[in-house]
């Protein structure tokens, strides 16, 4: 098992902390894009809590494992992991999405110190992960780039264009993700415009392509680490998750994609990510070694 | 070397800018190990193939695929690399409008896109193949320097200048076979700053890239037919834009005329008209370019010719701006 016991249990408790960072900056900011920020929620944590090779006291060390979140409006869960990473100030959360913040929706890298990728605009981010990984190369660097792209946002063509040439480059450093929630802001992807067979269009694209649960720490860990042994091609991790998952009913509702909650929302969701976290450290306890 | 269309013959008087282009980015590259060069299967074309040929490591050709050139590009220049990227100038702006902006311009990124075949410059391909609205795009993007070179040796010299300033860049070149303007690189090119061509008081026109020439021909033939006094300021940067030699130039010839191988809607001439409007100045003023219209096929030649942006053209315009009525008086002061 890639992920021992102990790791196990750290990560869970590091993304509980996450989600309720997530739900705090939510009900201060008034709303959020709550369902997304959750269900790329392990897949961030884990990345920066065991794999990437970064300096806190050197945010932009230039041998650093880089990070792309295709997907810029996770900037609700991105934010408060960069927070609590200490290289920005935990009270520039309290002012997210307020005129003059720093940070809001969409994270800006000449602004929010970590951020390696200025996105929001979909479809971008795979490409700028081949570029950085080709820049590598160029250089003589062994980084790796880590690249998160959400779901709906496949339906961009550009996404197409830059896994042909990760491919075509074979950017094996390039590690891509897709948080497979199922979910665009229109309903279930199925039914707004069909991703499935997902595997296989990657696949057929020339990348090692795994499928795993999202919210599995040990699944995770073992498919990041196939990825990083790999170096024939560049690999594909599909994550099926839940879009919201840990708050209790919106759990799932493709409705939650952005959301604001009032006072007695927050408190139940408060109770909720206390249950979700609950089970999962459990589980944790029981299947670790 | 693939080259799409068979060109028309090149005139012995002409060089091919984007040749120049081509050596200009070798001898970047020999001198600076960072620089790489991308294109979308426009090698050839593009001249950045020479490039290629010398520096195989760092060159890159994604196929037919801008946007992820452009993304690819940023992600680049964000690991430290500068990135030449070239395509024709259509596809480098309007095709990749939102990569452009958002991972380039947004995020500040040290990459310098080379559009080629501006304008009306790839005649006999027609309208997809022409940029006539790219330089209202591209000057509209924060953190953007744009540059319009009038012959191949400006182009060296943008190359280079753009090379030494951090931030992106967006050169916009001709196909190639511009008349030349210049004798070499050394006339004191300087970003932002428009280099007079031809001195005078009656009237100035205001021209980049491959009007410029045509604006100088104009002015000469004027001079000695019409015994009139020409300015003539090649406007190569149009972001930022040289406002002060348009101030200078409105209030010592009340009459200016911009000509540009682009729509008059946003390219120079909106650019122009911006300052003026501002500046309070009365003048005569015409905007030559192609009238809001999509261009037709033909050479490069006649569709200038058609547009009225070559210097037949200019001198009409010229004769007719002569005429035109402006506020005449002396009291500048309730003009501003």
């Amino acid at each position: 098992m890639a992920l021992s016991k102990q790791e196990w249990l750290a990560l869970e408790a590091k993304a509980h902390k996450l989600r309720l960072d997530l739900l705090e900056t939510t009900h201060m900011a008034g709303s959020g894009h709550i369902g997304g920020g959750s269900s790329v929620l392990d897949i961030l944590t884990i990345i920066y809590h065991k794999y990437m090779n970064i300096r806190i006291e050197d945010p932009k060390w230039e041998d650093r494992d880089r990070c792309i979140v295709s997907k810029g409006h996770a900037g609700i869960a991105y934010a408060p992991l960069l927070v609590d990473l200490g290289w920005n100030d935990p009270e520039q959360l309290k002012t997210f999405n307020l005129t003059g913040s720093k940070m809001g929706i969409h994270l800006d890298s000449n602004k929010v110190i970590g951020v390696d990728a200025s996105t929001g605009s979909l479809g971008h981010g795979l490409s700028i992960g081949v570029g950085t990984a080709l820049a590598a190369r160029v250089l003589g660097k062994d980084y790796k780039t880590y690249v998160i792209l959400g779901d709906g946002e496949l339906d961009e063509g550009s996404n197409w264009e830059a896994a042909m040439s990760a491919a075509h480059f074979n950017t094996s450093s390039v590690i891509t993700f897709v948080d497979r929630n199922g979910a665009m802001i229109d309903g279930p992807t199925e039914s707004i415009m069909a991703l499935e067979p997902l595997a296989d269009k990657f696949t057929a694209f020339g990348f090692n392509t795994l499928r795993i649960d999202g919210h599995s720490f040990p699944q995770l860990a073992e498919a990041i680490e196939t990825a990083l042994a790999a170096t024939d091609k560049p690999t594909c991790i599909i994550c099926d998750t839940i879009k919201a998952v840990g708050f209790g009913s919106k759990a799932g509702d493709y409705r939650w994609h952005y959301g604001a909650m009032d006072d007695d929302g927050y408190e139940q969701a408060k109770k909720d990510l206390e249950a979700y976290y609950a089970g999962r450290k459990a589980k944790a306890e029981q299947e670790g070694n | 070397m693939a080259g799409g269309l068979t060109y028309t013959a090149v005139e012995s008087t002409k060089l091919a800018t984007t040749e120049l282009y081509g050596q200009a980015m070798v001898e970047l590259g020999e001198a600076h190990p960072e620089v790489v060069a991308l294109t979308a299967d426009l090698a050839g074309s593009t001249k950045i193939g020479d490039f290629m040929e010398k520096f195989p490591d760092r060159f890159f050709n994604v196929g037919i695929a801008e946007q992820n050139m452009f993304g690819i590009a940023a992600g680049m220049a964000k690991a430290g690399l500068v990135p030449f990227l070239s395509s024709f100038a259509q596809f480098a702006s309007m095709r990749v409008a939102d990569q452009l902006s958002t991972d380039l311009c947004y995020q500040n990124v040290n990459a310098k896109v080379i559009a080629t075949h501006g304008g009306t410059s790839f005649g006999q391909a027609g309208s997809t193949h022409h940029a006539i609205t790219d330089i209202a795009l591209v000057r509209a993007l924060p953190n953007l320097t744009v540059i319009v070179p009038a012959d191949g040796y400006e182009t060296v010299n943008a190359v280079k200048a753009a090379y030494a300033t951090p931030g992106p860049f967006y050169i916009r070149i001709n196909r190639g076979f511009d008349h030349v303007l210049y004798e070499n690189t050394d006339y004191g090119f300087e970003i932002g700053k428009a280099v007079t061509l031809h001195e005078g008081t009656d009237i100035t026109v205001i021209a980049c890239g491959s009007c410029a020439y045509q604006a100088l021909t104009a002015a000469q033939f004027l001079k000695n037919a019409d015994g009139l006094a020409v300015r003539v300021l090649n406007m190569h940067t149009i972001k930022p834009l040289d406002k002060e030699a348009i101030l200078k130039a409105v209030t010592e010839t009340r009459r200016i005329i911009t000509v540009e191988d682009h729509t008059v809607v946003g390219g120079l001439g909106g650019a122009v008209a911006e300052v003026l409007a501002e500046a309070g100045k009365g003048c005569a003023f015409t905007r030559l370019g192609i009238q809001d219209h999509f261009s037709t096929i033909g050479l490069h030649e006649d569709l200038m010719s058609l547009e009225g942006i070559d210097s037949n053209g200019i001198i009409e315009a010229v004769r007719a701006t002569m005429g035109k009525d402006f506020e005449a008086d002396d009291n500048w002061d309730d003009e501003v």
